[in-house]
């Protein structure tokens, strides 16, 4: 889904920004300063020896090591490493000295505006590496340039002369300079007047080669900081008991028991700000219990004496469910959008005889993420500093901004590794309560929420309800598509015009547009007052669920293998434009289904007695298909093979896309297995894992195999790729080995209801 | 500076001996070091390692420690730091993520194992799958995948494969 942009952050001019610095101890910076000085030297003692408040991207220390910037948050997602590699590679380092630390927010003040140093800082919509491809191998490029100027000079040969490897300068002879070597001396030339050329593709060396998570070693001993993991002196820990009702209000509040805990200091409460965005303040009323520690914190939240008193809105996922299969099946009823309509779906569809229609229901879903929202402020009058898991730090500024009415290069806000995104921390309500709190005790506040509220307190993933209707001609041919879906926009409580509220619920791209000559996409817009937003892989996750299970379907009716029917709606390789400057190249998708097919040995689909299912789905101009096997013992359901082919174009470290998405799959098999959330009263009635439970190992498949077709065209982003087509994959799969067509997710349950 | 023996009464020169004081606050190892928590004793471990000595490899998982991000070893057996207060820990050994690698880096086989596999996610799971994977190759050296499938632990990233690879690789290799 789209998230706003500041067109000063998409409008970055990186040869501008590019400098090259003289760090202390000899060191070689190519990055951003901050200051708007930065045409004249910058005196190395000022330097210091970090780059956090410098901006670089790279920096070469006289001993070889390399220590690069990394400017995405990385939530999972592999960014660190991937955007180091792309640095890494045209810079021709030794990997193995190679090191990366988070940059957190680049802010610099712009006549009182907050300027984005960095440009693209925002992770998980699938956009980080192919922003970086556009302009962060620069930065590596200016590095290596220098480098070899600083040896041509040395050796008084041309540069030209030179090769690079691994972390050295080759001269003509075979002599070798450590790149540490000539850092200093490097740090001294004036860079060119014009771009330095990147890489041929083919002198990539580490860009296409595996690699694991850089920071995997400090992972698995312990030693990787989340913003959990931060303190600070004198920070007090906040936990929260959060109103049900985000229209509710506190009833009753006795807090005496709670003040007599040893450690507990204080309670306060939080409202919402009238007139504020969803996301950029306090969700619902809030009573903070502030304490010395977490556990004092946490007893004296259990000793509160508190009250909710309920809001005006009393809705249930029964009646939300009901409106939505209502207005799907009205035919009377006018959509909020007319997302395509290609030919004439009405005219042709009169005609035929062979008509096929389904309707698919998905529940609402929450983000889950493993590490719960937390947040680590200090405010002061002259400057703030705050440890976030966020995934778009600019917009965590806004709110800080907003709230503090600091000046833009006052707010310090740095992002160490995040426990997981998946559009949640594209929200900053909990930013908004810690800075709220820490004014209010005039302290340092370490925020955390606990299990409960992060389930209870989020923004959550519409369910929706999709209705299709297709018609086939005598060559079996779909010839008419007419899809109606209905769900609550992310978009609609976000202040974005009313025109624009299905982006976040459908692809006007999505399959299979293009394929059919007559296909119509509505979208009914359903009133919800409960909390919304950004959820990961929309719209693509649920549409693909519903689009590929429905050609399941039409493979059935036609008594007809999938895989054949499948690719006869594709046909021939070709490009279809698709309109939004997007196309559809028809033989890259028939492509991942072929591989799939052919390593699950989809010629087996008659014969085996256990169920093989197939779907396919394309995001952004990347290709994904899934391929699944599954048995039934019982009523006991087993996945017993799962295989992902995908293409992203080049890929820059095939060792992360694997896990990415491998990952990506087995999130959307454990999503679409088990989980659905209900409300009562506008009450979610979840409240822990055990009411949302993320699968098992043991209901999960033992392997994932990843087919990654090579590619050259730049690369796709693939943070979710994994996911649109694992869901239906799977369905489909279910439905050949058990007869039961799960229309419904989530699956498990309906399948148990059905068999 | 004086030694305790130096504060000695000298024998002869007084009749009251003063007993030492009793120490209040809870013995307890962890990672092999000696540590006295003089704090609220009914304080969760969970809340001990992270907020008193800042070990904070082990995550806040829920508050019933649903997710597994909590778990530790205790006298070798798989615990959740969440459930358990530090009172219950006098004279125990505790292991957490932290101490898995051996004193002079080395990395413990199942480390390594996840490293080679690229095991991790977002990460913030890994050392509760550590830690029950270790508790699982002390119980079966080889484990079947029927037993892997028994591991408590919830990932969303997904890391649930390449954990069963690298908890196979281990094995493995401790089998060579």
């Amino acid at each position: 889904m789209s998230h706003p942009h500041d067109t000063t952050t998409m409008a970055l001019s990186r040869r501008r920004f590019l400098k090259v610095l003289a760090g202390t101890a000899g060191a070689l910076i190519v990055g951003i300063p901050f200051a708007d000085a930065a045409d004249a030297p910058v005196p190395a003692a000022l330097l210091g020896d970090t780059l956090y408040g410098l901006g670089a991207y790279v920096r070469i220390d006289a001993d070889g090591n390399v220590l690069i910037g990394i400017r995405d948050p990385d939530t999972g997602t592999g960014t660190s490493t991937s955007l180091a590699r792309i640095i890494a590679d045209e810079l021709d380092a030794d990997w193995t000295l190679v090191s990366v630390v988070s940059l957190g927010l680049g802010v610099e003040d712009d006549n009182g505006k907050p300027r984005w140093t960095y440009g693209h800082q925002t992770s998980g919509l699938g956009d980080s590496v192919p922003a970086a491809w556009a302009d962060l191998r620069e930065a590596g490029a200016l590095a290596r340039w220098l480098l070899m100027q600083a040896a041509a000079r040395r050796l008084g040969v041309p540069a030209d002369r030179l090769r690079c490897e691994e972390g050295s300068v080759i001269a003509p002879d075979g002599r070798r300079f450590g790149y540490g070597s000539l850092a200093e001396a490097a740090a001294k030339i004036a860079p060119p007047a014009n771009p330095v050329p990147t890489k041929a593709p083919e002198h990539y060396t580490l860009i296409g080669q595996p690699a694991g998570d850089i920071d995997a070693r400090a992972i698995v001993t312990g030693q990787t900081a989340y913003a959990l993991d931060t303190y600070m002196a004198e920070a007090l820990v906040a936990v929260l008991s959060h109103c049900p009702w985000s229209d509710g209000s506190v009833d009753s509040l006795d807090t005496t028991e709670t003040l007599a805990v040893k450690g507990v200091v204080k309670v306060v409460q939080l409202k919402p700000e009238a007139g504020i965005p969803l996301g950029q303040t306090v969700r619902s009323p809030a009573v903070a219990v502030l304490a010395e520690n977490t556990w004092a914190a946490l007893q004296g939240r259990a000793k509160l004496k508190l009250q909710w008193k309920a809001g005006a809105q009393s809705e249930s996922s029964a009646w939300f469910e009901q409106q939505a299969a209502d207005v799907v099946n009205d035919k009377d009823a006018q959509p909020a959008a007319r997302v395509r309509n290609d030919g004439d779906v009405d005219a042709v569809a009169k005609k035929s005889k062979n008509r096929l229609e389904a309707t698919y229901v998905q529940p609402w879903l929450a983000h889950a993420t493993p590490e719960p929202m937390n947040c680590l402020a200090k405010i002061d009058k002259d400057g703030a500093t705050l440890v976030v898991p966020t995934q778009a730090p600019q917009q965590a500024w806004k709110v800080v901004q907003r709230l503090t009415g600091l000046a833009p290069a006052q707010i310090q806000i740095s992002v160490p590794r995040v426990g997981g995104g998946y559009g949640r921390r594209l929200d900053h309500d909990f930013v908004a309560e810690a800075v709220m709190l820490a004014k209010a005790v005039e302290k340092p506040v370490k925020l955390m929420w606990t299990r409960d509220e992060d389930l209870t307190q989020d923004f959550y993933r519409s369910g929706s309800v999709h209705k299709f209707s297709a018609t086939l001609d005598g060559k079996r041919q779909i010839v008419t598509w007419n899809q109606r879906m209905a769900s609550a926009s992310a978009l609609a409580q976000r202040g974005l015009g009313d025109n624009r509220l299905w982006t976040s619920e459908v692809d006007a791209h999505q399959l299979p547009a293009g394929l059919v000559p007559n296909l119509r996409s509505d979208w009914y817009s359903l009133p919800s007052a409960m909390l919304r937003g950004p959820s990961r892989g929309m719209p693509h996750v649920s549409n693909a669920f519903a689009v590929e299970s429905f050609i399941d379907e039409i493979a059935h009716s036609l008594k007809e293998d999938p895989l054949v029917t499948r690719l006869r709606l594709i046909g021939e390789p070709r490009m279809i434009p698709l309109g939004d400057g997007r196309t559809l190249d028809t033989g890259r998708l028939a492509n991942v289904l072929k591989l799939v097919a052919d390593r699950i040995e989809w010629k087996n689909w008659l014969r085996t007695v256990n169920g093989l299912g197939m779907a396919c789905w394309h995001v952004n101009g990347a290709y994904v298909a899934h391929a699944i096997e599954t048995s039934l013992q019982g009523d006991k359901l087993n996945i017993e093979r799962v295989v992902c082919a995908v293409d992203v174009g080049r890929v820059i470290n095939p060792m992360g896309l694997e896990g990415q998405v491998a990952g990506a799959t087995l999130d959307a098999l454990s999503t679409a297995l088990n989980l659905s959330l209900s409300y009562k009263d506008s009450q979610i009635q979840q409240h822990n894992w055990k009411d949302y439970p993320l699968a098992s190992m043991a209901q999960l498949p033992d392997t994932t195999e990843v087919i990654i077709v090579p590619g050259d065209g730049d690369p796709a982003g693939a943070s979710f790729l994994g996911m649109p087509s694992a869901a239906p994959a799977l369905a489909n799969a279910v439905f050949r080995v058990s007869a039961v067509r799960v229309r419904r997710l989530p699956l498990l349950k309906e399948m148990l209801r059905m068999l | 500076m004086a030694s305790a023996q130096d504060q000695l009464p000298t024998p002869g020169t007084s009749n009251t001996i003063v007993p030492e004081k009793v120490r209040e606050g809870v013995d307890l190892e962890i990672n092999g070091r000696s540590y006295r928590h003089t704090g609220d004793d009914q304080m969760p471990l969970l809340w001990y390692l992270r907020d008193v000595l800042r070990l904070t490899g082990t995550k806040y998982s829920g508050e019933h420690g649903e997710g597994g991000y909590d778990l530790v070893l205790v006298d070798g057996k798989l615990a959740s730091a969440t459930t358990l207060p530090v009172a219950k820990l006098a004279g125990k050994a505790v292991t957490t993520v932290e101490g898995l690698a051996a004193s002079d880096g080395k990395l413990h086989p199942l480390q390594q194992a996840f490293v080679d596999e690229d095991a991790i996610g977002c990460g913030y799971c890994t050392p509760g799958w550590l830690m029950a994977s270790l508790d699982l190759l002390n119980r079966h050296p080889q484990p079947s995948d029927n037993d892997i499938d028994q591991l408590p632990n919830l990932c969303r990233c997904g890391c649930q494969t390449r954990v069963r690879r690298a908890i196979k690789r281990a094995a493995k290799g401790a089998h060579a």
